[in-house]
């Protein structure tokens, strides 16, 4: 019984994650995490304070997707910026072990993005994120519209198509 | 039990059904991950085909939060466990689930709950599931932030040790901890606009085993505790974080009586196109877990980080790192990262990137002198704070150089020596120091209809020894190399278009001294993704070696067969 009814559970959670792909995405709100910037700076993560469209970047300074991703971003971020006014939040998942590093990266590389850092992974696990990269789009009302797991040069271009997408609405 | 699970079933179904008839009411978001595997026998590499041939291991967690209610659960599922995962997963049941109210002042949680103090030299309750690390606290959590810049927590809970037949079993030892942290520029506001910007904590945890020795009367009671201050001045921060422990004769320590003591400090500075990190780390005597007799990646109340960096290449990562000596090490770090300007001679169009490390490792000295290890104290040595033996536990240069051509093509070259010592940081069979020269070349090219290539050389050299064991150069005819010798990796990695990919990847063991055992390891991948879900269906060889996930590592056994995978969020 017991058996069953777990699957029952299993297969109506899936059918509902299917559903919010098909549009329904606006249950899903940024969930409030408190999480650090690396200039030590508490930061809530259902209150940005941004006007214009958000980007939330999963990343760590182990995972060469993510750094190849934000980097390739921070070239075309002023442009997109311009463009749009969005901001992009990399959230990294680095542990204690490599945390600090993340402010010798981030700044080696000269990233303009508000970075944060999420070491016990509470903001991570919050997004339902199951590996980096993972990046999210959110509208000016805090709703998730779109993610994507993953990265391969020209993901990019993509996810400018859905910022820009959200901006004409 | 099953009476509280089938509450908790019943609870999430129905507020997710709230939810959805109600677009304004709460919100889930959750994720979940399936892989199966299907392993043929390859007596060459030594992979074995387990006795179901097929493995499945599953989990989805669904989190909820409405207002300032949230609830969570996962379901795990081990039919069996796939290949090299913890032996403590079996079974299909609920591993976590917990219920809570949260607002600007307090958040309390009951169940389920990971948490980290500090640096997690006291405590940090942890989970990777690629892994299979979860030392999740099971009991309740409070945290109270009763003035800007103040916050306040305090745990109570049993640590989740194993998961059997789908079930949690608890650690025998209860964990209790009191944790506070203030900055002061943002509690006080007549230090709101000075410069200096500065944190100050501290920490207590306490664990509760019954002695259940009978030739040893051991403390029940084993506290943790100490400070950490950060500061930050303009460009410049440093923190730093002491934790002593108090008597906690264990399996990890042979049932010494000493304290332990750990310290960790990390300095860095950093500008635009550069970064500088220092870090040093001393730890004597400092397992600490919720069950004294259990070891390896069980119940670990703190987290000790080793101090280097984690490395991404396959041959690099995966073959010969190291892992944090809990008993004592003292390390070093130090790391620069420093962008060549865009636009200058050196630093071509799009900028170069040239990143150095360097990190060591050293057991600690311990003082024997006017210690006599068996009398009744069960003191055995007196150690210090960085106080540093000569001997190598591990050491890492490492040199990285990134750069982009054009916007089409970019190329990394990387080159790695490190020194093992495998007779304290064991990872395979080999005795004495295991050195290796690992030479990277990655190259990366974007074709103008977003196809995309990606090309891996990687080649890792290790020292030779003659018969008698003493170093030779690379080049000696009587030299033979250490361990499984030397290897050579090629990926290519095509992305056809957003949604597929496909990579090839041949590990080659070209410079085993037993030329029989030379061996290719081609292992095949293709992937399908589509916003948050990926599916990706792998099938070959793989060697023996360590998967690591960030700074944790597992040791994986040989396998030749098919893998798929399948992850989605939502």
């Amino acid at each position: 019984m017991k058996k069953i009814f777990l699957l029952f559970v299993g297969v109506s959670m899936m059918f509902n994650s299917f559903g919010q792909d098909e549009g329904h995405s606006d249950l899903k709100k940024l969930p409030s995490v408190q999480l650090t910037d690396v200039n030590g700076n508490i930061v809530n993560t259902s209150d940005l304070g941004f006007d214009g469209p958000v980007v939330i970047s999963f990343w760590a300074t182990w995972c060469s997707p993510c750094k190849r991703e934000l980097n390739t971003i921070n070239d075309l971020y002023v442009d997109w910026q311009d463009e749009t006014g969005v901001n992009l939040v990399a959230v990294s998942i680095d542990d204690e072990k490599t945390k600090h590093s993340v402010s010798v990266y981030v700044n080696g590389k000269g990233w303009e993005y508000l970075v944060l850092l999420d070491p016990n992974g509470d903001f991570k696990r919050a997004m339902g994120v199951n590996n980096v990269p993972h990046t999210f789009l959110v509208d000016t009302e805090g709703n998730i519209v779109y993610s994507h797991n993953n990265y391969a040069p020209g993901d990019e271009e993509e996810l400018y198509e859905h910022i820009l997408e959200l901006v004409k609405k | 039990m099953k009476k509280r699970t089938l509450l908790a079933l019943t609870l999430c179904v129905s507020l997710a059904g709230y939810s959805q008839d109600n677009g304004q009411g709460g919100s889930i978001t959750g994720n979940m991950e399936t892989i199966f595997q299907y392993l043929n026998e390859d007596t060459l590499i030594g992979a074995n085909q387990p006795d179901s041939k097929g493995l499945l291991n599953s989990y989805m967690n669904v989190f909820y939060t409405h207002g300032n209610f949230k609830a969570g659960m996962r379901v795990e599922s081990y039919l069996p466990r796939i290949q090299g995962y913890p032996s403590n997963f079996d079974g299909t049941g609920i591993g976590m689930r917990y219920i809570g109210y949260a607002n600007d002042f307090i958040d309390i949680t009951l169940g389920n709950f990971y948490e980290q103090f500090g640096s997690g030299l006291s405590l940090r309750a942890y989970e990777d599931r690629a892994l299979g690390y979860d030392n999740a606290l099971d009991g309740a959590r409070v945290i109270v932030r009763p003035k800007e810049g103040v916050t306040l927590k305090g745990v109570y809970g049993y640590q989740r040790f194993s998961f059997n037949e789908g079930r949690i079993v608890h650690s025998d030892g209860i964990v209790r901890g009191v944790d506070g942290e203030i900055n002061l520029n943002r509690t006080f506001e007549k230090l709101a606009d000075k410069k200096l910007d500065v944190s100050i904590g501290g920490s207590f945890v306490s664990k509760y085993q019954k002695d259940n020795n009978e030739d040893l009367i051991l403390p029940e009671n084993v506290g943790a505790y100490g400070g950490r201050l950060k500061l930050r001045y303009s460009r410049f921060s440093v923190e730093g974080e002491y934790i002593l422990k108090e008597q906690d004769p264990s399996q990890d320590n042979d049932y010494i009586y000493n304290y332990g003591h750990a310290t960790v400090i990390n300095a860095t500075y950093s500008q635009k196109g550069l970064g500088i990190l220092l870090s040093a780390k001393s730890v004597d005597n400092m397992s600490y877990r919720s069950d004294r007799t259990k070891q390896l990646q069980n119940v670990l109340i703190n987290y000790l980080p080793s101090l280097n960096k984690t490395h991404t290449y396959n041959l690099v990562s995966s073959l010969y790192p190291y892992a944090t000596q809990p008993v004592g090490e003292i390390a070093f770090q130090g790391e620069v990262l420093y962008s060549l300007k865009k636009g200058s001679k050196l630093g071509g169009k799009y900028g170069t990137a040239i990143n150095v490390n360097y990190s060591t490792a050293y057991r600690p000295m311990r003082h024997t002198n006017g210690i006599n290890p068996l009398d009744s104290t069960g003191v055995t040595y007196s150690s210090g704070p960085f106080d540093i033996s000569d001997s190598l536990y591990w050491s890492d240069f490492n040199i990285n150089i990134s750069r982009k051509f054009n916007k089409s093509f970019n190329m990394i070259l990387a080159y790695y020596n490190m020194i093992l010592n495998n007779d304290v940081a064991t990872v395979t069979k080999e005795t004495g120091l295991i050195k290796s020269n690992i030479f990277v070349a990655e190259l990366g090219y974007k074709f103008k209809n977003r196809q995309s290539l990606r090309l891996e050389l990687q080649a890792l050299l290790v020292n030779r020894r003659d018969s008698l064991g003493n170093e030779t150069s690379f080049f000696a005819n009587d030299g033979n190399p250490v361990d499984k010798g030397d290897w050579a990796t090629v990926a290519i990695e095509y992305t056809i278009n957003s949604h597929w990919y496909v990579s090839i990847m041949d590990q080659y063991n070209f410079g085993n001294p037993d030329s029989h055992h030379r061996a290719h390891h081609p292992y095949f991948t293709a992937g399908y993704v589509q916003g948050a879900t990926r599916i990706t269906a792998s099938y070959g060889r793989q060697r023996a070696g360590l998967f690591c996930v960030g700074g944790v590592c597992r040791p994986v056994p040989a396998s030749n067969g098919l893998t798929l995978s399948f992850t989605h969020s939502f």
